[in-house]
């Protein structure tokens, strides 16, 4: 598999380097999406603009409402039917928007993934999970049934499913939360993509099975360079993932920053609010709350 | 703490589900679980998906029959309660569940859904209708004059409000919430359980929390119990439970809980000091 | 699997003999003395004695549902002596108005209804589906919203409204096919084509029309479907994303009902095969019915119930064999 991608190098040097930050692989710029209504069209993302580089993970975090998965698909190109995009998506220097269908399909899978919050709804529950994976390889990268299934049969065995070679026989309602969101990950990854979105991934499994994904993930990304949009209202989640995090509120960025600066020293009211509003596991209990 | 208000001993829940092809299969949802909820206290029960947590909150709030065990209420069984033993214990015992809107009737106004209890008693509050719904409203912080709106004309947060004012509507002794703010965006979640918590203190209820989030329960819980496939592993006090856990369950559940950097939580407080 | 089919027969059968014992008890109940109708005009007391004697009917029910029930499987006897006849397994007794062996009846008739069935079936499905399917892709269009309004008239026009309009435009005023006629398709394919044409036209319109409704409605829940936006996002082409992520997924339940459909025509297009003069099982129930030809009723009825019954085991191992959800725990 390593090889054929536009982004695989080396995972062993690859593992030596931190994040390259400095090397732009998605750059978004006043990005602004709007959607037809019935009461007439409706601006959900207004003015974004944030860059992701190679082997980075930009965190993108808000509230319900907020656009951050409108940008994530806008990205893909992959808005419903009426959406309006205006600003500029540029992958390895490539604009995105306004690509051809047929040019836009060619990147997604290829050069851009995704993986969503329900992974179980999110697989095809009348195919094998094999063939999701080989369907995807050979749509972009050819070869035969074989060539794919082998290909299937190491992306389960690189995201620790046990067994890959009986499993990719298997369908997806026969696997559990945390397998299904590994197969849709190892999916995501079978063509070696520059840039993986990850929408609220890991929301609807359970924190232990949480914690296992964020760390294949991670892992993941160190083996391979691949650069990631991480989208979630967690803020625990982005703080232990992302380097840089973009705080959307409205359809607007309203922070933007290294996951330092945001997390450390936020400068708008509603990043620190939303900061204060968390509880947490760790934290001494102010006097207000329950005391025995 | 107080005396004892609710004890469930071995409670035990089995489902016996069928295959496609007619095989039988027999499941333990819930298996010998024991705790106690004193008065005015909160007892947390949290767990992963499939712990039993929430069949156990069914049983205790009577939606659902156990297979064995007993339930006391107020030094009373309850586990096999019918008619007006019942109809008392349904009135004492309140709900709140997760998803507000479908929890409430959508063609029914606020004022409506909020009387129901207390129609469905047949108690006339006696300072009539609107007065009794106002108060409730204002109690869990909504606007009096929102009476007549449909629970669709309120946001999450809002409705989950409603879905409190209902419990309220009763007086009961104890209020379990099934993951009543897992559903909530983390800002609105926080002003939810900021009005569970004062709420508690104005009328001395207790609660049964279920959860999945144990930052949550941590906030809300006097003690708690880790469940985990179908029992109690581990239950005490909230400080010992999050502080010094015994059950390798539980040290695996907390270690798993995302953190923010502590490092960079220290220094955001120490500049908004 | 081997004990769910052997439930599913055994519950089958015990359906099929309900079915059998309501039939004939209503008969038994209701109809009139089939003695004195075979008997005629020049009768006499003796004579219906006779006539009841040789057809059983002089027993009691019970006694004489099981010698239905034996005849069914095991065939019976008519009379005694030189009088005797011998009706083989599987015997549904002799029509009172013709005396023809039902079962032989039943045997003439059934490729009519057959035929009938499966060209009316093909005809709604390549329609109702194609015509869905382009309605869903075009959500909102004004192609969809003339093709559903279309769908709606379509599916409430009667049978024998469309029938008789039909044969009034195709065959009296343009003349474009022949009056419908009886011919066999070794004989004259061409006109036997055309002799169907108008009975397929006729049972498939309204079943075409809600098939439309129902693939449309299923194909534009299955676009909106969490693993049809993975299919997008994996770059596949098209053609593969709408057969295998959304036309998959969306037919299959259709699946069901059509199987139920199609098992209910073969029990006779009671109304369209009138019309046309088709002499299939539907025509047969109808004639029989008529004159109270009560071993043709009996006959038609447990035919139509054995073919829902049937069609009902056959469509749920279809589907348990098309979804994967249902196949395997």
């Amino acid at each position: 598999m390593r090889g054929q991608g536009p982004m695989s190098e080396d995972p062993m040097s690859a593992a030596a380097s931190g994040p390259d930050v400095t090397s732009e692989l998605l750059v978004v710029e006043n990005l602004t999406v709007t959607l037809p209504t019935t009461r007439g069209p409706v601006a959900v993302v207004k003015d974004v603009s944030f860059t992701v580089g190679r082997n980075e993970t930009v965190g993108i975090v808000g509230e319900s409402g907020s656009g951050k998965s409108m940008t994530s698909l806008a990205i893909m190109g992959l808005l419903p039917r009426g959406a309006l995009t205006t600003g500029s998506v540029r992958l390895d220097g490539v604009e995105l928007l306004g690509l051809g269908d047929r040019e836009m399909r060619r990147i997604r899978g290829a050069q851009a993934s995704m993986i969503f919050q329900d992974p179980l709804s999110s697989l095809n529950p009348y195919y094998t999970v094999g063939l999701q994976i080989e369907e995807m390889y050979r749509a972009h990268l050819g070869g035969s049934r074989k060539e794919a299934r082998k290909v299937a049969v190491e992306a389960l065995e690189r995201v620790g499913i046990p067994e890959p070679e009986r499993r990719t026989g298997h369908y997806p309602h026969q696997f559990s939360g945390g397998q299904r969101q590994r197969i849709m990950i190892a999916m995501a990854l079978v063509c070696s993509p520059g840039l993986l979105i990850a929408d609220e991934p890991t929301t609807a499994l359970d924190v232990t099975v949480q914690a296992q994904i964020l760390r294949l993930l991670a892992d993941l990304q160190r083996q391979t360079r691949t650069g990631m949009v991480f989208i979630t209202h967690d803020l625990a989640v982005i703080s232990s993932i992302a380097t840089r995090v973009l705080v959307m509120c409205r359809g607007e960025q309203v922070e933007y920053g290294t996951a330092e600066q945001v997390f450390s020293a936020p400068e708008h009211a509603y990043t620190r609010r939303l900061l204060e509003s968390i509880p947490r596991i760790t934290d001494d209990l102010s006097a207000d709350e329950v005391v025995l | 703490m107080t005396d004892v208000l609710l004890s469930a001993r071995d409670l035990t829940k089995r489902f016996t589900t069928r295959g496609t092809f007619g095989r039988k299969s027999e499941f333990t949802a819930v298996d010998g679980v024991s705790f106690a909820v004193h008065r005015g206290e909160t007892l947390a029960v949290v767990g992963e998906s499939g712990s039993g947590k929430s069949t156990s909150a069914r049983i205790v709030a009577k939606l659902m029959e156990p297979s064995a065990g007993t339930l006391e209420f107020e030094d009373e069984d309850v586990t096999h309660a019918t008619g007006a033993q019942l109809a008392r214990y349904r009135a004492d015992v309140q709900v709140v569940f997760q998803d507000p809107f479908s929890s409430l009737n959508p063609r029914h106004t606020v004022e409506r859904i909020l009387m129901a209890p207390l129609d469905y008693q047949g108690i006339a509050p006696s300072g009539g209708r609107r007065a009794y719904t106002g108060e409730l409203m204002e109690r869990v912080g909504l606007n009096p004059d929102h009476a007549q709106r449909y629970p669709a004309q309120f946001s999450g947060g809002q409705a989950q409000r409603i879905g409190i004012a209902r419990a309220l509507a009763v007086n009961p002794k104890l209020v379990i919430c099934d993951e009543a703010v897992s559903a909530l965006d983390v800002s609105v979640q926080a002003q939810v359980l900021e009005l569970l918590l004062r709420l508690q203190r104005e009328s001395g209820f207790s609660y049964i929390f279920i959860a999945h989030d144990l930052a949550v329960v941590r906030r809300i819980a006097h003690r708690v119990a880790v469940m985990s496939g179908g029992k109690i592993v581990e239950q005490g006090p909230r400080g010992q439970v999050f502080d010094d856990p015994r059950h390798p369950y539980t040290r695996t559940l907390l270690a798993a809980v995302p953190r923010i950097n502590p490092e960079w939580d220290r220094r955001r407080r120490a500049a908004t000091a | 699997m081997a004990r769910y089919l052997a439930g599913r027969i055994t519950g089958l059968v015990l359906i099929l003999f309900l079915v059998c014992l309501f039939t004939y008890l209503i008969f038994f109940k209701l109809s009139p003395d089939p003695a004195l109708m075979i008997c005629g005009k020049t009768c006499t007391p003796e004579r219906v004695t006779q006539i009841r004697t040789v057809l059983g009917i002089d027993k009691p029910f019970l006694t004489q549902f099981w010698d239905f029930l034996s005849g069914l499987f095991a065939g019976r006897d008519y009379g005694s002596g030189t009088n005797l006849v011998h009706c083989p397994a599987p015997c549904l007794g002799y029509s009172f108005q013709t005396n023809q062996s039902v079962w032989q009846m039943v045997l003439d008739r059934l490729p009519v209804t057959a035929t009938l069935a499966i060209g009316a079936a093909t005809l709604w499905l390549l329609a109702g589906i194609t015509m869905g399917l382009l309605s869903a892709v075009k959500e909102g269009t004004w192609w969809d919203r003339s093709a559903m309004n279309l769908a709606l008239g379509g599916a409430s026009i009667p049978n024998y409204v469309l029938a008789l309009a039909l044969q009034y435009v195709l065959v009296v005023k343009l003349q474009i096919l022949p009056f419908p006629s009886s011919v066999a398709f070794t004989d004259a394919p061409w006109l036997w084509f055309q002799s169907y044409l108008m009975p397929w036209i006729v049972l498939a319109t309204g079943a075409a029309c809600l098939y439309a409704r129902l693939t449309r409605a299923n194909v534009i829940d299955t676009l909106a479907e969490n693993f049809f936006r993975t299919a997008r996002s994996k770059g596949l082409a098209p053609v593969l994303t709408m057969r295998r992520h959304a036309l998959r997924p969306a037919l299959t339940p259709i699946v069901t009902i059509f199987g139920m459909d199609f098992a209910a025509l073969l029990g006779g297009a009671l109304i369209t095969e009138t019309v046309f003069g088709l002499n299939g099982i539907g025509k047969m129930a109808a004639d029989s019915i008529a004159k109270n030809d009560q071993p043709v009723i009996m006959a038609v009825t447990l035919l139509a119930a054995f073919f829902v019954v049937v069609g009902n085991v056959v469509v749920d191992l279809v589907y348990t064999a098309l979804d994967p959800r249902v196949r395997i725990r």
